[in-house]
């Protein structure tokens, strides 16, 4: 591959996989709110 | 599917939820990645500017994909209905909204599932490559004997209609299932098992002599695509039909989440994995294009592709001559059989939830009556020799002309003459941990509508200067122009169809206990 691909590759990589990986890490370190959780199961008839 | 008796006519059924929040976001990914994801991405990306796409991409993602795909959250889980309820209890005067939403997903779902039908042939034709050496004259010939005029023909073809009915059946099963044991379930299985065997097939395809080319072909940037709105346009229109907002999915998804739920940050997470998927589809395809210019002594650009020429010409002559074809082919049609799958049942859903809540049906019955009623027109008119016409011109109509313009009548009217945008920007923030507050507003009520406008005006003046791809006046005036036009009609009578004494609209006393906790939070 040419240097110019390779480089354009690993930004594409970087930009749109990290912005996946920062997404989680953001949703991990707010979890869901347990408080509300304990809900009754909705039937499924 | 369990059999608990059925609750008495006094005692509302409560509305199904997700479970978690994990399953929410593994079914909007699953819907979100689809077929496009894999065979259109790719040649958008490369006709674009390659790697120099990227910018306009990102900029398009950031500033009206995600953008919208909360609008629908907000909406949804707000409003706490399917698309035409959840619309009406933002607006009376919305409701039709809904029912356009429903009705492209009614168009959509019938010819979506013959594709899948197609690919779930495909990945037992893999095994013996039973397309020989002329993978073009197969597919149209001898497997889907396309007849030479376009028209509309009863003269089934049972190579298609069959598998047809097979994927028909699934989904009704996981339809009739719900959300929980249905929906969630077949996402919770499908979606990893998708991500799996298209890694497996992307690394397969890098170790092909001739990948590097393809990839070369594929991230080298040519910047004076920047400077083309046409690229810019391009990047929109892809990011529009690659999330699936605007027609009703999220909306209907989102209705089904826990009140105390993180929307924003959810969402997120689902608009960054469909990106990935895409750009690891880029990357699979190209380095297997690469390797098919190679083998054929050509250059990558004589033998990019999109949509069914990749999947179903280009990809079964790498199939016949890659080593371990039958395994790449395998996976590859696999891959496309699960995510089309789990992108089928999120567009049934919508027409689903949207006759539950009309008509005060239970999910058994509403399920059946829909799923088997979408199954009979997909069966009745796809399978047939003239089906691949009318696949086409109505995926080319539905998506310009139902999705686009839909999208930019909701936007418009959600933003500027309802006037509604502050009221759900609070309700995103409330909870959320991505706040967007003023710069989404301006976003959802400027960016998009502009980005919208242009793409509609662009299919308009391009779908009215010539026939569509040159077929008969008579057949895109019926299954384009005509089609295109009914769903606006029909939107508006369902619309003044009353509801259902038990529906949902009527009596509803979760959504009362909300609205009302809503009223009293708002006061503090």
């Amino acid at each position: 591959m040419t240097p110019i691909a390779i480089t354009m590759m690993i930004i594409a990589i970087v930009t749109v996989w990290g912005g996946l990986a920062l997404a989680l890490l953001n949703l991990k370190r707010h979890p869901e709110d347990e408080g509300a959780l304990p809900e009754e199961p909705a039937r499924e008839l | 599917m369990s059999t608990s008796s059925p609750a008495s006519p006094d005692t509302p059924v409560k509305r199904e939820t997700f479970s978690s929040r994990r399953l929410f976001i593994l079914s909007a990914i699953g819907s979100a990645v689809g077929l496009g994801n894999i065979w259109r991405f790719p040649y958008i990306a490369y006709d674009n500017g390659g790697g120099a796409f990227l910018i306009p991409y990102l900029v398009a993602l950031l500033s009206a994909g995600i953008p919208l795909l909360f609008l629908d959250y907000a909406v949804g889980h707000k409003f706490r209905g399917s698309a035409p309820l959840a619309y009406r209890r933002l607006h009376r005067a919305a409701e039709p909204l809904g029912w356009w939403q429903v009705l492209v997903c009614f168009v959509i779902a019938a010819y979506y599932a013959v594709i899948i039908a197609w690919a779930l042939m495909y990945t037992i034709f893999s095994f013996t490559e039973a397309w020989g050496d002329d993978a073009e004259g197969f597919f149209f010939g001898n497997f889907l004997a396309v007849a030479e005029a376009p028209g509309l023909g009863f003269e089934f073809v049972p190579s298609v209609f069959f598998p047809l009915l097979l994927i028909w059946a699934a989904v009704i099963l996981i339809m009739v299932a719900g959300i929980r044991k249905g929906i969630s379930r077949a996402n919770a299985v499908l979606l990893p098992l998708l991500v799996v065997m298209f890694v497996l097939l992307v690394i397969q395809a890098l170790f092909l002599p001739g990948a590097a080319e393809g990839l070369n072909a594929f991230f080298t940037p040519d910047w004076s695509a920047l400077a083309d709105p046409g690229v810019w346009a391009a990047a929109y229109g892809h990011i529009f039909f690659s999330l699936s907002v605007g027609y009703g999915i999220m909306v209907t998804y989102s209705s089904y989440l826990k009140r105390r739920t993180d929307l924003t940050g959810s969402g997120m997470v689902v608009a960054f994995s469909n990106s990935g998927f895409e750009i690891l589809a880029g990357i699979g395809v190209f380095a297997a294009l690469g390797f098919m210019a190679q083998a054929a002594g050509t250059g990558v650009n004589d033998v990019v592709t999109q949509g069914i020429g990749l999947a179903f010409v280009a990809f079964p002559t790498i199939v016949s001559q890659a080593p371990f074809g039958a395994v790449m082919g395998v996976l590859f049609f696999g891959s496309l059989v699960f995510a089309g799958i789990t992108s089928l049942i999120s567009v049934l859903e919508v027409i689903v939830a949207a006759v539950q809540d009309k008509l005060g049906w239970g999910r058994v019955k509403a399920s059946l009556v829909v799923s088997i009623l979408v199954a009979a027109v997909s069966l009745a008119f796809f399978p047939t020799s003239t089906g691949l016409y009318l696949l086409d011109t109505s995926d080319a109509f539905v998506n310009s002309f139902g999705i686009t313009l839909g999208a930019l009548v909701t936007v418009v009217v959600l933003a500027w003459f309802l006037r509604k945008l502050p009221l759900l920007s609070a309700h995103l923030n409330r909870i959320s941990t991505v706040k967007m507050r003023g710069t989404w507003m301006v976003l959802v009520a400027a960016v998009v509508p502009l980005a919208l406008i242009y793409m509609v005006a662009n299919e308009f003046i391009s779908k009215i200067s010539t026939t569509y791809e040159g077929y008969p006046e008579w057949f895109v005036g019926v299954f384009g122009w005509g089609m295109s036009g009914a769903l606006v009609l029909v939107a508006l009578v369902l619309t003044f169809i009353p509801w259902s004494r038990r529906s949902k609209a009527h009596d509803d006393p979760e959504y009362d206990a909300l609205v009302e906790e809503d009223a009293k939070e708002a006061a503090l």
